[in-house]
Parts: structure tokens; sequence; C-alpha cells
């Protein structure tokens, strides 16, 4: 018995490595190689459309957004990946070094703030700040129309926000650019009076809401689609947005970029083209609630225009070099990670 | 023994260390990148605070699974506990749950808005939250690696000890302290410093639950700054705590060991008396908490939850794959922990024991930091293989090889020298008594180690984000593909069959061990041999 089981593991064993083995090799025709942070459920019928579409194979590593950015960074010029597709503008930020500059043509088609200022990345999605709220305890008139409000001790206890998160670290960067170190570090201690119960990041914030622990939580306005896709319409909690030029109305950016030692750069320019093209961002505005950046394709249903809430005018490339002070400003403050 | 012998298994030893050790070389590699900066992050405050709520959190649910694991290992083995076969497969099976899906369930039953609270209980709310829910969900996460090592070494126990010490006048309480004791204790330490570790690592429940503790900071590092140096300064501490930890072990260890084979007969249990249903009430309280909660709320989301459920044939090759990497792993593990234990064992120095350490020092690492580390080492090194299989498995070992040394280990400590010095004698070569003495008697120890590495694997991944095949999905895949974007019906699903598809194994592990009492050969009478 006990050589029988020995031998069964040592048989699997075997098959595995030969399976191992045939996984190997594989054709190098017209073959991409993605990295995405961003989860398959949101963009895998987007790329599967592209492979159609295109006859180029596309091969995705879904991971998180941070930990690829540390992958390509261990893989160096190693890295078998062609295009980097992030969840968010920093982890692009941090790599930018492994990127290679994308065609003029493709930048141009995305506002300029949303793209890095040396044409390394391009947004290809923009996500708005939001304050979420829980509709069975509060009305929309309650809320103030500025972050800067909320500082009030009404709100005592009743704030949550994920300090881990990358797009709040780029929400803090954002203010210190728009209003200076000074009064971000002020509105960064007056909201630490308050009290505010600090969360992991975006969903486990608004299901706190939902939950009743917080009243208001400071997130990304796309979250609340997924939430309503899996709990209903009927979940309690949802966006405010703030007025147009402040600080909490930042637009934040899933992003692309083609890595400089990708042997398959027309291919990935393709894709990057595919992204930027109506049927492209259509998917974002239908299918994962995100604002589209390219002129000419409508927000989402029920969403107000990026027009009308584009956050202080600052570019999201510039918010990469602050993220190191801004870190240790949240440290100081006590806020920190 | 001959020159033969030892160079070649020495040599494996070494080489399966170095494989361990992998991850601090690459550590170090990136600390030093870190250059003057390293010793500001190791003084921080920040960082001092993390340590001490690490190690709170490690002290509080080691004792704590020690305690449970050890306790239902005594109650299902030796005494006449109501129902004690099904418990002692019971007890088990929370191994296969993974701790974050403990975590989420007490979340939703006591956490603010949860059942409870629903249904009016008082018992709902924030206290969840923090180190209290954190050392909860680990401690029942984790009880079954004591309790699974310990109740192999009860039933092994010969029961002849303890009758000689009551016949000479010991108390039942003496006895069990003074002589079952010191011959369970590796045992128990085998498992508790797997405990240690596990906590030490993990990342799932302490973010969960919202407590600090340095995982959570490493990954932090690299979620926040994509900075890989501090994070490479904090995964170093995390190395210094490892070592911290395996020498308490070492110091509660030297006490003495007993090296018995076991006795087959059977024992009268412990009659419980009064205490019967009170203890069948506790350890149904450990299982309904540990494996009846999480697996509820799991059916519960997939009820309720609205999100697109997986396909059928998708789920299929997902778990066609987890059992794939998890029996790979497995005998990977086992077959890189016979060396290493093999020359701790029969060989013991300074040096021997100094390489099995080796061994451990990657295990309180979080799954991120290994995965980087053979990103960083198989990419430049070994470009052919990087993101095949082969790197992947290598990576489960690296990460999970304490798990088969601890079985191969705790076999290794009761197996009789004097049989191999018989076989020896008699003319069999070391190689002829390796196959045909050793392995077979350590084979029960060896397939417990691989069981807990096969189960570790199935529920793994950091790593397997990370080191995969491109396109090659497992269930633990599948469940963060989903829950990544809150879909946690659809989460549910592979999470369940993960669940179910390695509660066999569990229940294999136990219920074997339960007809078969230990190594049948090895019960040789005699002396126990002088401790080299």
């Amino acid at each position: 018995m006990k050589r029988f089981v020995l031998l069964l593991w040592l048989l699997v064993g075997a098959a595995g490595a030969l399976a191992a083995c045939g996984s190997g090799d594989e054709e190098e025709s017209r073959t991409l190689t993605v990295y995405s942070g961003r989860a398959e459920r949101l963009v895998g019928e987007l790329l599967e459309e592209f492979k159609r579409e295109s006859g180029v194979d596309v091969r995705v590593r879904y991971a998180d957004s941070a930990e690829l950015a540390a992958t390509i960074g261990e893989e160096g010029d190693r890295s078998p990946a062609d295009v980097f597709f992030s969840q968010d503008a920093g982890a692009l930020g941090a790599v930018e070094d492994r990127l290679q500059p994308l065609p003029e043509e493709l930048l141009d088609k995305v506002d300029a703030r949303y793209r890095d200022p040396q044409g390394r990345w391009v947004g290809t999605s923009g996500r708005a700040r939001v304050v979420a709220y829980s509709t069975e305890r509060l009305k929309e008139s309650d809320l103030p129309d500025s972050i800067f409000d909320f500082t009030d001790p009404k709100w005592k206890g009743r704030i949550g926000f994920p300090p881990p998160n990358a797009s709040f670290q780029a929400f803090v960067s954002a203010m210190r650019l728009d209003v200076g170190d000074e009064r971000t570090r002020r509105w960064l201690e007056d909201i630490k009076k308050n009290d505010p119960v600090l969360l992991e990041n975006n969903i486990q914030t608004e299901e706190a809401i939902a939950n009743g622990e917080i009243d208001v939580g400071f997130v990304n306005h796309y979250y609340l689609h997924e939430l309503r896709q899996e709990h209903g319409d009927d979940f309690p909690v949802t966006n405010h947005f703030l007025r147009k030029g402040d600080p909490g109305a930042l637009v934040n950016v899933a992003g692309v970029g083609i890595l400089r030692t990708s042997k398959r750069s027309e291919e990935a320019r393709e894709l990057v083209e595919f992204l930027l093209s109506e049927r492209g961002q259509r998917y974002f505005a239908e299918q994962t609630g995100e604002y589209p950046l390219v002129k000419g394709v409508p927000a989402p249903e029920g969403l107000p225009p990026l027009s009308s809430l584009q956050g202080p005018d600052i570019s999201l490339g510039a918010l990469g070099a602050k993220l190191e002070s801004t870190l240790k400003m949240l440290d100081e403050v006590g806020l920190g990670t | 023994m001959s020159a033969l012998r030892r160079a070649p298994l020495a040599a494996a030893a070494v080489a399966v260390v170095a494989l361990a050790c992998l991850p601090l070389a690459y550590l170090l590699v990136r600390a030093l990148g870190a250059g003057g900066d390293a010793w500001d992050i190791v003084l921080r405050p920040r960082t001092l605070t993390l340590v001490a709520n690490t190690l709170g959190l490690v002290a509080v649910v080691t004792g704590a699974a020690t305690v449970i694991g050890a306790g239902l290992a005594w109650l299902t083995v030796r005494t006449d506990l109501p129902g004690r076969r099904v418990f002692a497969v019971l007890a088990a099976l929370p191994l296969v749950v993974p701790s974050y899906v403990i975590a989420l369930a007490f979340i939703a039953a006591v956490g603010p808005g949860g059942a409870a609270q629903e249904l009016g209980l008082g018992l709902g709310g924030r206290w969840v939250f923090g180190f209290d829910g954190a050392a909860l969900a680990l401690s029942l996460a984790t009880y079954p690696y004591v309790y699974l090592l310990t109740s192999a070494a009860l039933r092994r126990l010969d029961p002849a000890l303890e009758e000689a010490a009551r016949s000479l006048g010991r108390s039942r309480l003496a006895a069990f302290r003074e002589v079952t004791l010191p011959v369970l204790a590796p045992s128990i330490g085998a498992g508790a410093i797997l405990v240690a570790l596990y906590t030490l690592s993990d990342f799932g429940v302490v973010s969960l639950m919202r407590f600090d503790a340095l995982t959570r900071a490493v990954y932090r590092q690299y979620q926040a700054a994509f900075d890989r140096d501090p994070a490479a300064v904090l995964g170093l501490v995390l190395v210094a705590l490892t070592v911290l930890v395996l020498l308490v072990e070492s110091r509660l260890q030297a006490r003495g060991r007993l090296r018995r084979p076991g006795g087959e007969r059977p024992v009268a249990p412990v009659a419980l008396g009064a205490w019967r249903w009170p203890a069948a009430g506790l350890a149904t309280a450990v299982v309904a908490l540990s494996l009846v909660l999480p697996v509820g709320v799991l059916v519960w989301w997939v009820q309720r939850g609205r999100s697109r459920l997986p396909a059928l044939d998708d789920v299929a090759v997902s778990a066609a794959n987890s059992l794939l990497v998890a029996a790979l792993a497995a005998t990977a593990a086992v077959l890189a922990a016979l060396p290493v234990a093999l020359l701790a064992a029969r060989r013991p120095s300074r040096w021997s024991r100094l390489l099995q350490r080796g061994a451990y020092v990657s295990n309180a690492l979080p799954g991120v930091v290994i995965a980087l580390a053979l990103v960083f080492f198989s990419s430049r090194l070994l470009t052919p293989l990087y993101q095949t299989l082969a790197v992947l498995v290598s990576a489960y070992v690296v990460r999970f090889l304490p798990q088969a040394l601890s079985g191969a280990q705790a076999a290794l400590a009761r197996l009789d020298p004097q049989l191999e010095q018989a076989s020896r004698g008699l003319g069999a070569g070391p190689w002829r008594t390796l196959a045909r003495v050793t392995v077979p008697l350590v084979a029960p120890g060896l397939l417990a180690g691989a069981t807990l590495v096969f189960l570790s694997t199935m529920k793994e991944l950091p790593a397997t984000l990370l080191l995969r095949p491109i396109g090659f999905e497992t269930l633990a895949t599948d469940v963060w593909n989903a829950t990544a974007v809150s879909s946690y019906a659809a989460a549910a699903v592979p999470a369940l069959l993960l669940i179910v598809l390695s509660a066999p194994v569990v229940w294999f592990l136990q219920v074997r061990s339960e007809v078969r009492g230990g190594p049948v050969a090895a019960q040789v009478p005699g002396e126990p041999p002088p401790v080299p």
C-alpha cells in the first residue's frame, strides 16, 4: 500500500514533467505577450476581440499591476512582455524607463493630461475620484461639493478611505500640486482628527459603507459598477461627484505602454491602437463603467460627462515624481502605510 | 557509514538548501541597493511597531494553535470522546480551507453588518478587525498542522512507557508530563514551527482584518512605491524573525529526544467521565468555526451573488491544473526534503543542523518575495525555463520545503538507527539500505509531509500568479480573478471546488493512519539508542 502510494506520486510527477516539456514550445508567429494588471473579468473579452480582428495571437499574464511592474523590473532586458496594460498610471510610471515612445498619432487621441509627457505610456480609460456614500443614511444634498469640507467635525467617525491604494495616493499628490504642501498637510491632519476608518482598498471601503461601518468613503467611481453587478442595483451605496477643479475630483487612468525590449513592436502598436479605437473605448464605457478618453466617445450612461468633473489642472505624468514625498507626508501625519 | 554514501547525500542536501536560500540572496542584492537607507528603514519607529505587532500575533497564534491542535489530537487518539473517529477526520479538514476564506467568513458572520448583527445577536461589530480577528482566524486556519503531526505521533507512541511510569507510582498527570510529553515534543514542536512561520508569512488574513503586520508593510511597499529596495529590507527583517523563531524552537527541543518505535497494540482509552460531552462540544465548536462556517459562507455567496458564474469546463481545466502542480510540488518537495532530513538525523553536527535550519529561512517570506526572487534568478540564469512549470514548482518547493521536512524529520527521529546498522551489518550497501529499510520505514512521515505540501500548493496564489506559464489557470488564480472585481459568487465556485478536491487527501491521510498504527517492521524491542 505504502509503496503503491509512493509509486502513484512518482507517476503523477512524471506525467507533470512531460506536460511541462510539452508546454515549452510555441510557434513564433505573430504572438504578443501582454502583462495585464487589469483583471481578466474586466478586459478578457476586449483582448479576445482584438485577437479575432487582428489575427495576432495574444497571450496574457494577469496579475496585480504593482507586482507586474516589479516583475518587469526584475526581468530587465529579458522580459518576455511586449505590452504592459496597467490598472493605474503609477505602475506605468514605475517602469517608464523600460517603455518605448509611442507614435504621435496614437498619443494625440488622448488629452495631454492623461498620458506620459514623454509619450511612453498613454491612458486608455478614466476613473474619477468620488465620495461614495450610504443611500440609507444620507441624501445627496447632505454632501459638500469639495473634499476640503469633510474636515467638519460633523463627519467625525463617519469617513473611510484606503491609504495603501495608488489612486488615493495620486489624489493626495494632486492636492499638493494644486493647493500646496502646507494646506494639504493641514487637510490630512484635520481629516485624521475626524477618526477615519483606514481600509485596504476601494472595494473594502465601499463594503464598509454598505454594512454601516462608515457613511462616506473616498474612492474611484467605477467600483460601484462592479459591486452593483454582484449585489444588484439595490446596493445601498452611490457616488457623489465633487465640483470641477476640486482635487477630490481628480481623474485617474488605466493605461498601456510597449516595452523597449519587445520584438513585436508593430503588433503591440496595433493593440494600443485598438484600445484607443472607438470600439475599444466604447467597451470601457459599456462593460467596465469607466470614462472613454478619446474624444467623441460618450461617457457611460448615468455619469456626468468627463469635461464636467475634471480635477485640478495637472498632468498625471507629474504625479509619479511626487509619490515618494506624498508617502512620507502620509506617514508623518499618521495615515501612513 | 562509508564515504561513498556521505558525499552524494551531503551534496544533495547542500543543493536543496541553496535553492531554499535563493530568496535570501535576492533580498540581500536588493537591500544593498537601498544602501545607507536600509538602516533608516529598519530603525524607523514604524518598523519597530510592525515587528512588535508581528511577534505578538505569532506568539498568540502559535500558542492557541498548539493548544487546540495538541488538545484535539489527544482527545481523538487517546480518550473515549464521543464520535472520536469522525472528529479525527473533521479536525484535520480545515487544512483545506484557505486562511483568507476563514477570515472572510468571520467578517461575513460577525463583522459590522454581518449575519450576527442582522439576526440581532450581540456578537457582531468592529471587534473582528485588528489583532483579535486576525489571531482568531489564523489560529483556526493553522491548528491542523499541530493536530496532524501530534496525532500521528500519539498513535505511534508506545503505551508501555506511560504504563511503566504509572506502575512506578506516577500520577496520570505526572506520567503525561514526564513521559508522554517529551516523546511528543518533536512533533508538537514541528507543528508549532509551521504555525509560527505561516503566521509570519501570511498576508491575506492580516490584510482582510486590517492588522498592521510586517507582511502587509512589505506588500504595501511594492504596491505604493514600486520600490523594491525598502520592501527587501523589510523582507530581511522577516528573515531575522524567522531565525528568532527557529532559535526558540531549538532551545525548546534541546531537552532531549527519544527514539523509540511505536507499539501497535491497542491502548485502553482514557475515560473522560463527566467531561465527555463538554469535550465533544469544544471539538464541535472548533470544527464549526474553522470548517462549517467558511463553507457555509461560500455556499451563501453562490446563492446570493449575481455575478456571472464561471463556465464549467474552464473550472474543470483549472482544477486539473491545480491537482497537477500540487502533485508535482508534493513529489519534488519530499525528494528535496529527504537528503536534508537524513543528513541532520544520521550525521548530527553543528553543520548539518545549520543546513537543516537553512531550509526554513525563506518560509516566513510572503509569497510575492519568493516569486520575485525566482523571477530575478530564473529570467537571468535559466531563461529557457522561465515561466514554465519547472520554475513554478521550484517556487513551491522553496515556499513549502519545511512542511515536507517536518514530516521526514519526525519520522526519522523515531526510526531506530540500529535497523539501518543491522541492514548494513548483514551486507546491504548504503543505497540498498536507504531504499529497502529507511525509506519504507519513514514513508508514512514522508507522505504526511507530501500531503501538507499538496494542500498548501492547492491554495498558493502569489507565486502562482507571477511564475505560471501564461494562460495556465488554477483554482486559486480563478478565485483571485473573481475577487479582484468583487464577484464573490464567481469566486466561491472555484473556492468550494478547491476545498472539495483537497478534502479526500486529508481524509485519506487521517483514515490511513487511523487503520495503520505505524510502521510494523520498526517494532523491534530493545533499548533506546544513546543520543549522539
